[in-house]
């Protein structure tokens, strides 16, 4: 039975890289959009320019359900290297696309499915002279048909076309052609549209599509960062890249010159060497990175935690160890960014769940990081960060000051004869510091990564370390109470079970918390944004006799930190982890957390690709 | 060893520069090195050099890396703010810095274990960005806090103290840096007071990326019979190709060199430097002529030391990055926050 779903379904495409199709499928995905019905677009794609396999996969819900939800619903297989495995995954029921104008062996199609050949490379044969045209052309020919297929409106899709290429009216009208193309081919061999389709829906509402780097980026911008100093690395590249294009569009004083300075560096260890004297010196500074690079980073956070200087770092994370898995998601780096560097550290933790919150967390990690004089780590992910969400629209108050922490001016200087850089004057761990070049005479000290006492003064005596190490250690304290706080979200009845998640996972966590309640099991839910934890964590804790930790890693490196944090027992906790590069879905997380509530000793199974 | 004061009282006929500060002024706290070091004649040089240019203190930021050279900022300028970071990446902290407040006067400290050994790779690319500072390296061979294990600047056939002989191809940094785009490279010795002073005072005038290698003999570890790096060696094969007589409109610099042409070079900023030249071939503004003299040198075992190159016509890395003339650290909201209206217009564009 052919699969039967309006506005709720999973249809993956499958290319081959560097072939034009990102652009054909930005174009699919939007098209839905504008008819008012949710997305979630995903890509999915190799370590590589050119040649090997990708995925783009759209998941279509009315209902707002935006984390990955595992399976394929209707498949446009574009990879002839890929073809059985991609045909193998897709669901009972549904539809397989392909291009036809070769015969398919009748053994690789499947009997459960609905099989819709169309000769694209034929057509657009036909239609184009050029190879490079009939390639790309292709790709919009085959999104033209899937309008007819789905039931989008064909308008919808050309005035797509008309926006993005803008001024350019030659591609405009050759895209529009190819479109129609598709459209009229697939309309005249197909009973269309298909069991699965659009409707339009008021159901997107004000939200905007995006990615969380940019996001990051522009809450960067807005939240005054003014030196942006990084090395390249997949997945955080396009974060400093936006960071860029942005400034270059609201940064510019009016004699033509930049109120921002971006210097990419010779390696992430001179990034973020390049940021922390920036920070020292009184910019707002910040370095985007990855796993590998917060390992090269190590030493340089060590030095910002002990001499206390503001900075804010970007880890987009990716899967690790190592090179790892560089073009997939991870949320494992929690625990070398808690840590971060030799003796004893620990350092703050913003963790955003997509594209909103990494705006809101980019623009207040520089508040945090200068008014607590250390590093902020903003914990974004490769889903997050690569993949558009659809988000809440980024919101800003004009009435918002920026808080430069504990700075003395001129002014208070000529007030403050007995200036000492780390005296504790208001009992909240942070001391006040002073700037270059900022009074002729007064609050001049020496930084260093070597103890010192309060003002400054290199010592290699144990008190005075002490007294300094602790100051620290209190400081962290006060940082608890200043980060964001957990958002909890509860079951529909009183329930003992609690489940504790983070960042990416908060999609699927959140269906996956409504298919629970359809099988009667409530859970509630706490979604950590930030470290030192809040209070509010540990009282969760308290309020559940059942733990649940969702993550996606392999160690439960949540677990470790809360474990650590507060203080608290964690060895009957259940991980739900899931970690093999792709977004952790609600039908994982359901399936999981379900069959431990039934047969408590079940072992978790490891989850293959979907 | 911990931090010790110096005692703050001075003779009252002391001389005063032109802003009323004492050379004392220009100094920092007791230096904790060996008696004799090199280290210490550099750091006099410098404060000797900052005092006469009458450069106010707190406008000078100095920056180390890690190493017994790397101490001296403490030994200086103690009205300045000063930043030991960590080993090897003094270069990019200081760039950070530069790119914060592009209006302060920036002094690398660095030694030859911090910069040829573990912080090469940042030493030739704040060179290649050309950032405006001067940038010291106070060179003697070994690393000293550790107890006299080679650096990447040991000579071929040095002897370590143990009697050990350096066997890998030594790095010259001057060559290094010129190559590199060091828009300022001399080379001198921590013993030659006369010649350093004046260099490290056209290197604090110069915009752009200055570089002084300093050979700064270690007395405890690399100043035997054997070491290139001695006292004696450097005394005896040290050969100085100019000398700095003055700058214009600055205070005169007094110099005990031999005769010879003088070479006058203007600066970016209109002051003009005036070098005495002893080796009648040696144009300081040709680059290739510098890199042509130091491989001579080193060929027949000679230390050339003086300004060996000069591009008084810099860029610096503002000017590649055409940041606003305000320093970066004191614009506020009004020049960095797009604003809700740029907002809405943005999340229009995303829908």
């Amino acid at each position: 039975m052919p699969i039967q779903a309006v506005n709720d379904f999973v249809i993956r495409f499958a290319n081959v890289n560097g072939s034009g199709s990102a652009s054909a499928n930005l174009l699919f995905a939007r098209s839905i959009l504008r008819m008012g019905v949710p997305i979630a677009p995903r890509n999915i794609f190799p370590s590589n320019i050119q040649g090997l396999p990708t995925w783009y996969e759209v998941r279509v819900s009315e209902r707002g359900h935006l984390g990955a939800r595992g399976g394929a619903d209707m498949l446009v297989a574009m990879n002839a290297q890929t073809f059985a495995q991609d045909v193998a995954a897709l669901e009972p029921g549904g539809y397989l696309f392909y291009d036809s104008t070769r015969p398919l062996p009748p053994s690789t199609i499947r009997d459960d499915i609905v099989a819709l050949g169309m000769p694209l490379t034929e057509i657009c044969a036909a239609q184009y002279s050029e190879a490079r045209q009939r390639q790309l052309y292709r790709n919009i020919v085959y999104v033209g048909a899937l309008a007819a297929l789905l039931d989008i409106d064909l308008g919808v899709m050309e005035t797509l076309a008309a926006e993005r290429f803008k001024g350019k009216d030659k591609l405009i009208e050759a895209n529009q052609r190819a479109l129609r193309i598709g459209y009229d081919e697939a309309m005249s061999r197909f009973a269309c549209p298909l069991g699965v389709r659009v409707r339009r829906s008021e159901a997107v509402g004000d939200r905007i599509l995006v990615e969380g780097n940019f996001a990051a980026a522009l809450g960067a911008v807005y939240g005054g960062a003014t030196v942006c100093s990084w090395y390249p690395i997949t997945p955080s590249t396009s974060l400093a890249e936006a960071f860029e294009r942005n400034c270059a569009r609201y940064r510019i004083d009016a004699s033509g010159r930049k109120n921002y300075a971006i210097l990419q560096a010779e390696d992430e260890i001179a990034a973020i060497g390049m940021a922390i004297g920036a920070g020292w010196n009184g910019a707002r500074a910040f370095t985007a990175t990855s796993g590998p690079g917060i390992s090269l980073m190590q030493e340089f956070f060590g030095l910002a935690y002990f001499a206390e200087i503001p900075v804010v770092v970007f880890d987009v994370q990716r899967g690790g160890p190592s090179t790892g898995m560089p073009t997939r998601t991870q949320q494992s780096d929690l625990l070398s960014c808690a840590f971060a560097s030799h003796g004893d550290t620990k350092h703050a933790l913003l963790i955003p769940d997509g594209p909103n919150e990494a705006f809101e967390f980019a623009a207040s990690a520089f508040d945090l990081a200068e008014r607590l004089q250390t590093v902020v780590f903003v914990m974004l992910d490769l889903d997050i960060g690569m993949n558009s969400h659809l988000s809440a629209p980024f919101k800003w108050d004009d009435a918002r000051t920026y808080d430069r922490g504990k700075v003395l001016s001129f002014e208070e200087l000529e007030q403050a004869p007995n200036f000492g850089r780390y005296d504790d004057v208001d009992g909240d761990g942070i001391p006040y510091r002073t700037l270059p070049g900022g009074h002729p005479t007064r609050g001049a000290y020496f930084t260093r990564g070597t103890s010192r006492d309060r003002f400054a003064r290199y010592t290699e005596e144990g008190l005075p370390y002490i007294d300094n190490m602790e100051r620290l250690e209190h400081k962290f304290e006060t940082a608890r109470g200043l980060l964001p706080r957990p958002v909890l979200k509860q079951a529909a009845k009183p329930t003992r079970i609690g489940v504790l998640h983070y960042g990416s996972t908060a999609a699927s966590m959140d269906e996956a918390q409504q298919m629970l309640e359809g099988d009667g099991i409530y859970v509630d839910a706490l979604r950590i944004r930030a470290f030192p934890l809040a209070h509010a964590v540990a009282e969760f804790i308290d309020g559940h006799d059942q733990i649940f930790v969702v993550e996606q890693n392999r160690d439960a490196q949540m677990r470790t930190l809360v474990s650590t944090d507060l203080g608290v027992a964690t060895d009957r906790w259940t991980p739900i982890l899931h970690y093999n590069g792709m977004p952790t879905s609600a039908r994982y997380i359901h399936r999981e957390i379900a069959a431990r509530l039934r047969k408590p000793a079940a072992p978790q199974h490891l989850e293959a690709a979907e | 060893m911990t931090y010790v004061a110096k005692p703050k009282f001075h003779h009252p006929s002391i001389p005063v520069n032109a802003l009323g500060f004492t050379r004392r002024d220009y100094e920092g706290s007791m230096s904790t090195l060996c008696a004799g070091c090199g280290h210490d004649s550099i750091t006099a040089a410098i404060v000797h050099a900052c005092f006469e240019l009458a450069l106010p203190p707190h406008r000078i930021a100095k920056l180390s890396g890690i190493g017994c050279s790397s101490k001296t900022p403490t030994y200086m300028l103690g009205q300045s703010h000063g930043f030991n970071s960590v080993h090897g990446r003094m270069p990019s902290v200081l760039t950070g810095a530069n790119l914060a407040n592009r209006d302060l006067i920036y002094l690398g400290i660095s030694g030859d274990g911090d910069t040829a050994s573990i912080g090469f790779g940042q030493f030739a690319h704040v060179m290649r960005r050309g950032v405006n500072m001067t940038y010291i390296v106070e060179n003697n061979g070994v690393y000293g806090l550790t107890k006299g294990q080679f650096s990447a600047t040991a000579d071929r056939g040095s002897k370590s103290k143990k009697g050990v002989g350096a066997r890998d191809e030594p790095i010259d940094l001057v060559a290094v840096a010129i190559q590199l785009g060091a828009t300022f490279a001399a080379r001198s010795f921590s013993g030659d007071k006369a010649q350093l002073v004046p260099l490290i005072k056209a290197a604090l005038e110069h915009r752009g990326a200055a570089f002084i290698d300093v050979i700064s003999p270690c007395v405890t570890f690399n100043n035997h019979e054997g070491s290139t790096k001695s006292y004696d060696y450097v005394r005896e094969h040290n050969i100085a190709m100019n000398a700095l007589d003055y700058i214009t409109g600055k205070e005169p610099i007094t110099i005990d060199y031999a005769e010879g042409a003088d070479q006058a070079v203007t600066m970016h900023d209109g002051t003009t430097i005036h070098l005495r030249k002893l080796d009648a071939k040696h144009d300081v503004s040709d680059r290739a002529a510098a890199l042509t003299t130091l491989e001579h040198a080193r060929d027949a075992g000679e230390i050339v030391t003086g300004l060996l190159y000069i591009d008084r016509e810099a860029e610096e890395l503002h000017d590649a990055l055409n940041t606003t003339t305000r320093p970066l650290n004191q614009l506020t909201e009004a020049n960095l926050c797009p604003g809700s209206k740029a907002l809405e217009a943005i999340n229009a564009g995303l829908r």
